[in-house]
Order: structure tokens, then C-alpha cells, then sequence
């Protein structure tokens, strides 16, 4: 399978999403609305769920599944005040001490006029930096697509988890080609060369686990997947260098890759 | 019949050579026509306006002109001068791409970094360069702001910054995306030491920047007219088919939707910098 297969796989709109998840994890799920400061995002759902007996704050960007509720969920673009709710929920978790868990499916943050006015950037950034230091463990599952920074925002986690076949990255294989060799049809090379499959991302240590679509759906799939998020937040929940390691884990990145080079070559 | 001659000289040599010799244009003199008010500015002139037309235009610098500007003379130290780019995921063309880009900017990579006094205050700097793969972050971008951000906190030291960008570079895919992340920890645990960090939008400024550090400065401000958004102009315009309002992600155009803190031109940012270091070093509330 090649790696715009996997992109392919990802943008189905009969893949599982973010609400799937949520309907068969949770024994109950209360969902919360709105930024207070501007509007509720219906790309982001957020509430609280209950994992067994523990309760999770949940943030999950929903695609939605008929052409309905696609452009109702502006087919999981969020805007700027999605990712403030999800940042009032993140705080809201750290207060009454409950893991977060995210499930990010989104092609991108929303490219609109309305998103650049109420600081699209700036809700993001925000979010980059916020997470870095929320001191509850978080965890966050690439479902589907993980595209650029409108992914990123809600993956500032602890664990980073992907779905066999979502995929993550920096920019869409069609934009990619279509800026470096004036040919968006060229997508399907490039996707191979932006390494942005699961196998990919685990190998550049991006991602700390590859959770397998075997079973995807199945009663079992659900059931070892609320047992991985068990174990995972209750062992971090014990660690108490939990906010250094996470600085770490986005520290490493290209720390290594930097070599010096005389300046005389120059 | 004998020939009759019209000798009405046609031009100046054929009445007898110049008069006065034409103004000569000096060679070394060349002129730069405003994008703006369409005219043509020497050189010369530009650069004693801090590069800035008469009307009012900000043409572009190199990060090195920046950084001459906006420091007390012989006072900037650079850091991380030696880090250069690799390409971590052997993208096609980006080697060579690296090696043109290295020779046409002159620099290893798209932000300098180093300690310097503004106004005779320490502080750190980085001014990012346009003039390489427009100021695209890459890991080494990343590395070299994040690094300068935990020395910054290690000497309690203010930082001020340039931006310039169109983005997370592509050609290092997510390894490039995670610097967004990276950097904002960076600046986080800066500020969480209650450090200030300063920040100035000059044209271009979008993309992962945008989305991580130009937008975390604890005072942003912005050059006259630059660009500064996430999601590029034509692409919005593309994806809604709808044209956009006038001005659309002009510095001006944040001022108004509350994201950028003042608009200050390029002959006042020395002092505006120099004013709010001042203002937040030393004379806090003792408890």
C-alpha cells in the first residue's frame, strides 16, 4: 500500500470518526459547548466521558459522515474559537485534575476570512504553548487525518498515538506539489516523500504508538483501546516528571538533524 | 541645378557636440522604483531612511541589515552561527535547493540569533531572513530560537524578535511542524519565569510562525503594511470564491481585530524597543 493510499483511506468519509470513538468508549458522555468569547465550533466536540470509572475531558475534531452534517461540522475544519473551547476545556480538566484525551481528524485548520479575523494563528500558538504545560496527562489519537498545524494544536500530548492508516502532515500532499512542481497531481509521489503515514511518523519518533485497524469497529477494538488509555494515563498520572518528559519529547525534534558547517564554505 | 542641403542639425552632436555634459547617473548609484508611489529612489537614499520609501513604503531587508539597525553599534554577538540545515528526510531537491539558497542569501540559515544591547539594554535577538526559502522553519529555525530561548531563561534575559516567514518548511515535513510545538514550549517556560518577550510582524509573516511564536511575543507590533495571517490570501480566496475585504491580513487590519498590540515604522522601532525594555526591566512592585 502506498502512502496516498493511506491518504486516500483517511479522508474516507466511511472511516470512523471522532463521535464513533465516542459513543463506544465511554460508558456516558456529557457534552460542554462554546469558547465564551465568541461562538461554538461544531468541528470540535468537547465534553467530558467516562472511561470505566474515570473521567476524561474529551476535545475531538468530527468530520461528520453524510454531506449533512459534513458541512455542519464544516467538514473538521476547526476556527479560531474551536480551538479556545478546546483550550477552556484543557483548563477546566487541569482544575479538577482529569486527563485529557484528543482525537484529531482535520484536513487542516479553517482557511477563511472570518478564522484570519478572529486570529486563527493566534488560537493555535496559544494552544502550542498552553498544552505544554497542563499539568494533567494528555493523550492524543490521530484518527484520521493529522493536517498541519490545525492537527498539531490539539496534539501537544504526552503520548501521540496513530491509527494504522491516518496520516500527519506538515501540509497536504496536494499543496505540496502543487507549490514545488506547479502540479498537484504529482500528490501521490510526494505523499511518499513528506513521510506522513503512521510507520513514518513512529520512526521519526513523532508518535509513540501504531494502534491497529484489524479489528477497527469491533466491540474488541473498543475495549483494547479503553484499556491502552487506562494503563497509559494511570502511569502518568504517577510520573512525576511528566511536564519535563513532555518538553523533551517536542524537544528532541531536529536537535540531533542540526549539524555546523564552516562559515567559510559559505 | 545645384544640391540644396537641409542642414538642420538633428540633434546635439550634429550642432556641435554638448554644451554641458548630461548629469552623470554614478554607476554604483542604482535606484529602486516604490511599489507603492511608483517612484524611483536611489539607493543611497533608501538607506538612509532605514530602507523605507518617502511615502511611507517598508521595502525588505536582509536579517543582517536588521540587526545593524536595531542594535547599539558593535554590541550583537552571534549565536548558533555554525548550525546549518541538513535534509533529515532526503526530500527531493532540497539539497540543492539549500545550496542555491545558501549562496544567493549568504547566510546558513533563515534567522540569525546572538545577545546584543538595544538602547544600551541586554536582551536576545533573532531576525529571521527573508532572503532564505522566505524565511521557511525548518528544524534548524526551530532549534536555533528554541535554543535561544532556554539561554534567554538561563540569563534572565529579555528577548526581542523578528519575524519573517511563509511558514513551516515542507521539505523537512513533520519534523518541521513539530518545531511549532517546540518553540512555543520554548517561549512558554521563558515567560512562565516572568521574562518578557517582544515581538515585531514585518512582511511576510504566516503559516506555522504565525502559529506558534510571532503570535506569543508578550507585545506584539507590526511594520506598515505587512502581511501578516495563517492561511495565505489566495489560497482563502480560492477555497470560499468570494474576494477578500480591502486591506485583508494587512498589520493594520490585526491592529483592528485586536492581535497586534501598535503599528510602529522603521525609523521608530529603535525607540520603541529601547521604551518597552526599559519598561520592563527593574521597578516592579516589591513584595
Amino acid at each position: 500500500m502506498t502512502a496516498y493510499d493511506r491518504v486516500k483511506i483517511a479522508r474516507s468519509s466511511k472511516r470512523l470518526t471522532s463521535l464513533d470513538y465516542i459513543h463506544n468508549l465511554f460508558k456516558s458522555f456529557f457534552e460542554l459547548h462554546g469558547d465564551r468569547r465568541f461562538a461554538d465550533d461544531a468541528a470540535i466536540i468537547g465534553g467530558i466521558g467516562q472511561l470505566d470509572t474515570l473521567p476524561v475531558t474529551v476535545i475531538a475534531i468530527e468530520k461528520g459522515h453524510s454531506a449533512k452534517e459534513r458541512v455542519y461540522r464544516s467538514f473538521g475544519a476547526p476556527n479560531p474559537e474551536g480551538y479556545r473551547k478546546a483550550l477552556r476545556l484543557m483548563k477546566q480538566a487541569e482544575k479538577f485534575r482529569r486527563p485529557v484525551l484528543c482525537l484529531v481528524d482535520t484536513s487542516g485548520a479553517f482557511c477563511g476570512v472570518g478564522a484570519e479575523e478572529r486570529g486563527q494563528g493566534q488560537a493555535i500558538a496559544e494552544n502550542l504553548m498552553e498544552m505544554m504545560t497542563l499539568n494533567v496527562p494528555v493523550i492524543s489519537i490521530l484518527i484520521g487525518e493529522g493536517g498541519s498545524g490545525g492537527a498539531l494544536a490539539l496534539s501537544v500530548a504526552d503520548r501521540v498515538w496513530m491509527l494504522e492508516n491516518a496520516v500527519y502532515s506538515v501540509i497536504s500532499p496536494e499543496g505540496c506539489a502543487s507549490i514545488l512542481w506547479k502540479d498537484a497531481n504529482k500528490a501521490e509521489t510526494v505523499a511518499t516523500h513528506l513521510k506522513l503515514t503512521a510507520q513514518d511518523a513512529l520512526e521519526l519518533g513523532v508518535i509513540e504508538r501504531i494502534i491497529s485497524e484489524k479489528s477497527m469497529g469491533q466491540p474488541e477494538f473498543y475495549m483494547q483501546l479503553r484499556e491502552m488509555l487506562l494503563t497509559e494515563f494511570a502511569a502518568l498520572a504517577r510520573d512525576e516528571e511528566m511536564l519535563e518528559k513532555r518538553y523533551a519529547r517536542f524537544r528532541a525534534f531536529g536537535a540531533a538533524t542540526a549539524t555546523t558547517i564552516e562559515r567559510t564554505s559559505l | 541645378m545645384p544640391l540644396k542641403f537641409n542642414f538642420k542639425p538633428k540633434n546635439e552632436l550634429e550642432h556641435g557636440g554638448r554644451s554641458v555634459a548630461p548629469v552623470q547617473q554614478d554607476a554604483s548609484e542604482p535606484e529602486k522604483v516604490c511599489p507603492n508611489c511608483r517612484k524611483s529612489v536611489p539607493i543611497s537614499k533608501l538607506w538612509a531612511n532605514w530602507n523605507t520609501c518617502a511615502c511611507g513604503h517598508h521595502f525588505r531587508m536582509t536579517a543582517r541589515q536588521r540587526v545593524r539597525f536595531i542594535t547599539d553599534k558593535d554590541s550583537f554577538e552571534e549565536f548558533y552561527g555554525d548550525l546549518t540545515a541538513v535534509d533529515p528526510l532526503s526530500f527531493p531537491g532540497y539539497q540543492k535547493k539549500l545550496e542555491t539558497t545558501r549562496l544567493v542569501s549568504k547566510e546558513p540559515e533563515a534567522v540569525i540569533c546572538g545577545k546584543a544591547t538595544i538602547g544600551k539594554i541586554p536582551c536576545c535577538l533573532f531576525v529571521m531572513e527573508s532572503y532564505f526559502m522566505m524565511g521557511s522553519m525548518g528544524t534548524v529555525v526551530g532549534e536555533k530560537i528554541t535554543r535561544l530561548f532556554e539561554y534567554a531563561l538561563e540569563h534572565r534575559l529579555p528577548v526581542v524578535g523578528y519575524t519573517v516567514s511563509g511558514g513551516a518548511r515542507m521539505q523537512e515535513g513533520l519534523l518541521s511542524l513539530m518545531q511549532m510545538a517546540k518553540t512555543s514550549g520554548a517561549v512558554k517556560r521563558h515567560s512562565d519565569a516572568g521574562l518578557f518577550y517582544l515581538v515585531i510582524l514585518t512582511d511576510p509573516t504566516t503559516g506555522g510562525v504565525t502559529a506558534s511564536f510571532a503570535m506569543e511575543g508578550d507585545i506584539v507590533l507590526a511594520e506598515p503594511g505587512a502581511t501578516v495571517g495563517f492561511a495565505g490570501a489566495r489560497v482563502i480566496e480560492q477555497t470560499t470564491r468570494k474576494s477578500l475585504p480591502k486591506g485583508f491580513q494587512q498589520a493594520e487590519f490585526l491592529v483592528d481585530h485586536g492581535f497586534v498590540d501598535a503599528i510602529v515604522p522603521r525609523q521608530k522601532q529603535k525607540s520603541a524597543v529601547t521604551r518597552l525594555l526599559k519598561l520592563h526591566c527593574g521597578g516592579e512592585l516589591k513584595s
